[in-house]
């Protein structure tokens, strides 16, 4: 369990999965990327399996992931092969309105 | 929450697609990166707290900017267009620093001490030269990113601060990542120290959208640039776009630029004569006006291509008069409209533009943050918000002219003027009144071989509007003074007013 912070990145122990917290929390959660927590930037692999029962989409770069309170939103800064999820809940994609482009 | 990461994710998703070209050089996001680490060392060797840019658009820009962001310090670029004794004085602001310029620009100037000046070609030179180890960007979200002084037509520049999270914010709420396409090429004619320069490079890089640099704008240039690398999106300033139409109007023959679909603009008030030739003259391009401040990170209101359409062909006149709206808030800020007591005020109802959300830094290196309790920044903006959400500017609360007790944007007695058959240009500004303390004056440029009396004028301006409206005093000129981002010196045209009174 860790309290998220807003700007904060994490990556997955297991595979390549990289996120950013866009928004958080106010308490403590458990951030997992195919059913295993998952860890700072600096911090050390753990060369493993993703927890095979882990449903969700797989994070794709780019793409934003939101639990259904949409307390918790992820950024997916580098695609992986696990799903995301926050206290065991599935993460989906949220949709976003596209704009022109404006600059 | 860095500007690196906008890199990174390009880099990672397409390496090989190409990032920025200018003048015949071609670098990939792969290379942007490796050149954005390898500035940071040159940086970190430097041992400065800013990285000054004194230049027009290169390569070295976007190096430079990513490079601050990875050495953790805050990029600075300025407008190399100021007097000698201005730059002097910006530049003792900013050390001990690194200055990332050119002999030209550098060569008239007295350097103050603390500043270590590096010519642009040695710096891009330095970047490319060699590949670093892969290295996280230094520093937290809250971190100053980016500097940039305000243009100071009111007064000595100050230095609105931008923070990582605030310019993240704005480009992860309105860009979506890798949108763009391969082909996709994005024309750069702003200049770098322009708060739109920089949300260019940014947008740009999240979209892995190609760069194009074109570091002097005219018109003829811009439009055998769209048509020599097949431009697909442009943001210009209403000055730059008004050129272009002028130059089609000239030559004829069409802008014959078939890849162009896209153009924003902003940066100042467009008229509407312009946007309406604009959209004559270049048919299949979706046109978006983009409301923004600097101290906004770019971009808080957009009128989108289908409300340029709708606006242009539409007989009703409320539908129409979207075209001079600047449209509606960006889903991730909100506006208010506040009076003089700091009451919200309802649909229609004229007063000053607040804005909230994350990318509003709202906040300069000397006064601190200007954000309220509540997180609302004061644009400064005179304008108003329509029952469907629409957003009309008036001007700057600053240029009201305060008659009598009566406040009266000079936007509306503008847009009357203008829309006389003989007036070409016009500024409305405060003139002193011995009875009213303040009232109106208009400086009008006429049409080629056009003539309107100052009575014609002013009867004009009766028909249509309220009489406290009617300008007390006309000067006719050749042309306006501009700056060179194209805003009117209503200063410059003040004191002319106040000069001819006593």
């Amino acid at each position: 369990m860790k309290l998220l912070k807003a700007g904060t990145r994490a990556k997955c122990a297991v595979c390549d999965t990289e996120v950013m917290v866009v928004r958080a929390s106010t308490t403590e959660v458990e951030l997992t990327c195919g059913g295993v927590e998952m860890i700072g930037m600096t911090d050390a692999k753990a060369p493993g399996l993703h927890n095979a029962a882990a449903a969700g989409q797989n994070g794709l770069v780019g793409k934003r992931y939101v639990n259904a309170a949409d307390a918790v939103e992820l950024l997916c800064t580098k695609a992986g092969k696990g799903a995301l999820a926050v206290n065991g809940e599935a993460l989906s994609v949220k949709q976003t309105k596209a704009l022109p482009s404006s600059d | 929450m860095n500007l690196v990461m906008a890199l990174e994710m390009a880099a990672e998703c397409h390496p090989q697609r190409i990032a920025v070209s200018s003048d015949g050089l071609h670098l990939t996001y792969s290379d942007l990166l490796t050149a954005a680490r390898a500035g940071a060392e040159v940086i970190r060797d430097a041992n400065v707290k800013y990285v000054g840019v004194l230049d027009i658009n290169s390569p070295a820009v976007p190096i430079a900017l990513f490079a601050a962001a990875y050495a953790g310090i805050p990029y600075v670029p300025m407008n190399y267009r100021l007097t000698k004794v201005e730059l002097e004085a910006l530049l003792g602001r900013i050390t001990p620093g690194l200055l990332i310029t050119d002999a030209p620009v550098i060569a008239p100037l007295q350097v103050p001490a603390g500043i270590k000046v590096m010519m642009r070609e040695e710096f891009q030179r330095l970047a490319l030269s060699f590949t670093p180890e892969a290295m996280a960007a230094a520093g937290e979200p809250h971190d100053t990113a980016i500097q940039l002084f305000t243009s100071g037509t009111t007064g000595k520049p100050k230095a609105a601060v931008l923070r990582h999270q605030n310019l993240m914010s704005y480009i992860l709420g309105t860009v979506e990542f890798a949108s763009a396409a391969e082909e996709d090429a994005m024309l750069i004619s702003v200049p770098p120290y322009h708060i739109a320069g920089i949300s260019a490079v940014l947008s740009s890089t999240y979209a892995g959208r190609r760069m194009v640099q074109l570091p002097n704008f005219d018109a003829a240039t811009w439009l055998q640039l769209c048509r020599d690398e097949r431009i697909t999106n442009a943001f210009l300033v209403p000055t730059m776009l008004s050129r272009i139409v002028d130059h089609l109007e000239q030559y004829g023959g069409g802008a014959r630029a078939p890849a162009l679909r896209a153009i924003a603009y902003g940066g100042g008030k467009m008229p509407l004569t312009v946007i309406e030739q604009a959209m004559k003259h270049l048919p299949g391009v979706d046109f978006t006006n983009a409301y923004g401040l600097t101290e906004t990170s770019s971009t808080i209101c957009l009128l989108g291509p289908d409300d340029h359409r709708s606006g242009f062909e539409s007989q009703d006149p409320l539908v129409r008069r979207r075209l001079a709206s600047v449209g509606k808030p960006v889903p991730t800020v909100e506006i208010q409209v506040r009076g003089d007591t700091g009451e919200v005020l309802g649909p229609g109802q004229a007063g000053e533009i607040f804005v909230r959300g994350e990318q509003v830094a709202g906040e300069y290196l000397e006064q601190g943050s200007l954000l309220d309790s509540e997180g609302w920044f004061p644009t400064r903006d005179r304008g108003s918000v329509d029952e469907f959400g629409y957003v009309y500017l008036e001007g700057r609360a600053d240029d009201v002219i305060v008659r009598g007790g009566e406040n009266i944007s000079p936007g509306e007695i503008e847009d009357v003027l203008l829309a006389h058959p003989a007036v070409s240009d016009v500024a409305v500004v405060a003139v002193p009144d011995r009875d009213w303390g303040e009232a109106v004056g208009a400086v009008i440029v006429l049409k080629d071989n056009a003539e309107a009396s100052e009575a014609e004028l002013r009867d004009w301006v009766k028909a249509r509007l309220r009489s406290s409206r009617v300008p007390t005093a006309i000067r006719y000129v050749d042309q306006l003074p501009y700056n060179e981002m194209g805003k009117v010196l209503r200063r410059v045209l003040k004191q002319q007013f106040a000069e001819m009174a006593s």
